[in-house]
């Protein structure tokens, strides 16, 4: 598959503050999470993809087009759907989603027609003839999302997608990017700073901490090679538990107050801990089972 | 594809030459604006000048009209550079007032609605989003000042004959030159200060300071100081200066040609540096 984004050494300074150190990644995903904590670099990141910030070392490669050199051609196969409002108040959604076709290069006809597709696609065909300026948010993030696909882009930017929304209007959201993404013409960069978007839509994650990669995974094979974890709090006799615990083949620590936390193999049965519990005649207070989330990944990058 | 089917599909058609792109924002700039009946009407007037102005060359040349009004051969003023002068600037003047009306939302709008991350995002320019907001006030200044302006040039060449186009031909440069930079300048200094102050009332306000209250200030400062350098910061008597020398209109003025071009050339370049500066796809905070 053609990498989608191929970074080398990649520096940006606003000043002499250096906001991307040195990033060196190849991403060829699907849909590629973005994450990291406010001020790690990430919509950096993305406003250098576009070739609005000046490069100050290494090179970046988006679809295989280098963004000093080829700009335009960049930008012609991409769609950006930026996180701040950004629309004009006094124009109706379909002749501005229309003129943003236009400008992408799309002939006045075509981008007519497209700006009502792509306008019944986001949800908001019955409003498409409002002035945007009478938007809710919940219709302006559809309505950004609408001109970045007018023109059907082959990468598709999204920057916190999902801010300011709703429950509902969130799941609508992650709805339409799932479908884009399985419609398969189209990859995505996710950014954002929520996990659970992040999870639920993305195959890949690049973690950004203070402008520098401190992570990258591939959540299917994280999630198949992730550990699983239990915790139980008990109370009583505990001499000897840890070892009991540890015949099951488990690897266990105990954190105190009856406490203790194990990492447990794949096709371990929670019964077993019942039944070690029972024969050592200990209540068990609480019993936690869980499978290692985006969001340990997160905070063990953060650690780093 | 029908819009109920609501499915995602890709672009596969023809694309536009990437250097007409910049065309599509005068098309949506004029949409918006011939809204306003106002607007409308206000284009209206500032053509009734130059409608006087026609019918004044042709009478002036109708010799029979003119002694059924009893007046006599020459008593009316001549077609030539004073002429023209008077006319530039009162078609200068309803530029400049067409400016204040259209430049503010032209630019100001799109960069308080951050809207500007959205069209440099494509395949298009910052010089080109510039060019593109120029030409909508271009345009339309142009209908009112320079394009009349030749037209009278041409009714009177009709009346008259080629050989006063010959001898006059330095005047339809003069016309295209003098009205041309006046509408340019207008243009850019509109441009600037809505991109500066990102509020359109502001902008307005600020496009009729840099005016008159430009004006007052040079005067104050002349009479202050006992000098004639306050002209330098009077737009309006800097280009009238340099409609003078063009129109070999033999008037005093408080510049020199030479003052009056370098003033206006030096604006025209802050405008452009001020553009270069606001026009962004997003801004860095410090």
């Amino acid at each position: 598959m053609q990498p989608v984004v191929e970074l080398a050494g990649l520096r940006i300074c606003f000043g002499k503050r250096e906001i991307l150190k040195d990033l060196s990644i190849t991403l060829s995903g699907r849909i590629i999470g973005l994450l990291g904590p406010n001020g790690a670099g990430k919509s950096t990141l993305i406003q250098t993809l576009l070739g609005f910030c000046p490069i100050g070392a290494g090179t970046a490669r988006v679809l295989g087009h280098d963004i000093r050199r080829h700009i335009r051609k960049v930008r012609a196969l991409v769609g950006y759907m930026p996180e701040t409002d950004a629309f004009i108040a006094d124009m109706t959604a379909v002749s501005f989603i229309r003129m943003m076709g236009e400008l992408s290069g799309l002939p006045p006809e075509s981008a007519l027609e497209r700006a009502h597709e792509v306008l019944f696609y986001v949800g908001l065909g019955e409003a498409r003839y409002r002035k945007l300026g009478t938007y809710s948010l919940g219709m302006k993030q559809m309505a950004k999302l609408a001109q970045a696909l007018v023109h059907g882009p082959r990468l598709l930017i999204l920057d916190e997608p999902t801010n300011g929304l709703d429950p509902s209007a969130r799941q609508r959201m992650i709805r339409l990017i799932r479908d884009i993404r399985d419609s398969g013409r189209m990859h995505i960069i996710l950014c954002s700073h929520l996990l659970r978007d992040v999870e639920e839509t993305c195959a890949e994650v690049l973690i950004l901490k203070q402008g520098q990669i401190v992570h990258y995974a591939n959540l299917a094979e994280e999630r198949s090679t992730n550990q699983c974890f239990v915790e139980i709090e008990t109370a009583g006799e505990l001499k000897g538990l840890t070892e009991d615990l540890g015949a099951l083949g488990c690897t266990c620590t105990e954190h105190g107050a009856g406490r203790f936390k194990m990492v447990v193999p794949a096709d371990f049965s929670l019964r077993e801990i019942y039944r070690v519990a029972a024969e050592r005649n200990l209540p068990l207070r609480r019993l936690n089972y869980r499978r290692d989330t985006l969001e340990d990944i997160f905070l063990k990058a953060m650690e780093t | 594809m029908a819009v109920y089917k609501q499915s995602y599909r890709e672009y596969e058609g023809r694309h536009t030459a990437l250097w007409a792109r910049f065309l599509i924002l005068p098309r949506y700039s004029y949409a918006r604006l011939f809204q306003s009946r106002f607007l409308v009407i206000f284009m209206a007037v500032c053509l009734f000048y130059p409608l006087a102005c026609a019918v004044f060359v042709y009478l002036s040349h109708n010799v029979p009209l003119l002694t059924a009004l009893r007046f006599r051969s020459g008593a009316l003023p001549e077609i030539d550079g004073q002429f023209f002068y008077v006319y530039s600037v009162v078609q200068g003047s309803l530029a400049f007032l067409l400016t204040t009306l259209i430049g503010p939302s032209l630019i100001a709008p799109d960069l308080s609605n951050g809207a500007m991350s959205l069209y440099l995002s494509r395949p298009f320019s910052r010089a080109q989003y510039v060019a593109g907001k120029m030409l909508v006030l271009l345009l339309l200044l142009s209908l009112i000042t320079w394009v009349p302006g030749m037209l009278l040039f041409l009714i009177q060449t009709g009346c008259v004959g080629w050989h006063w186009a010959r001898a006059y031909a330095w005047l339809a440069g003069s016309i295209a030159l003098g009205l041309g930079i006046w509408i340019t300048a207008l243009a850019l200094i509109a441009l600037a200060l809505s991109a500066w102050v990102k509020w359109k009332i502001a902008a307005g306000a600020l496009i009729l300071g840099v005016f008159f209250a430009g004006a007052g200030f040079g005067a104050a400062i002349n009479n202050v100081m006992n000098t004639h350098y306050g002209a330098l910061i009077d737009l309006r008597l800097v280009i009238h200066t340099i409609w003078a020398d063009l129109f070999r209109h033999d008037v005093r003025m408080d510049l020199s040609v030479t003052e009056a071009w370098t003033v206006l050339g030096v604006s025209c370049l802050l405008c452009l540096g001020l553009l270069a500066k606001r026009i962004r796809a997003f801004e860095v905070v410090k």
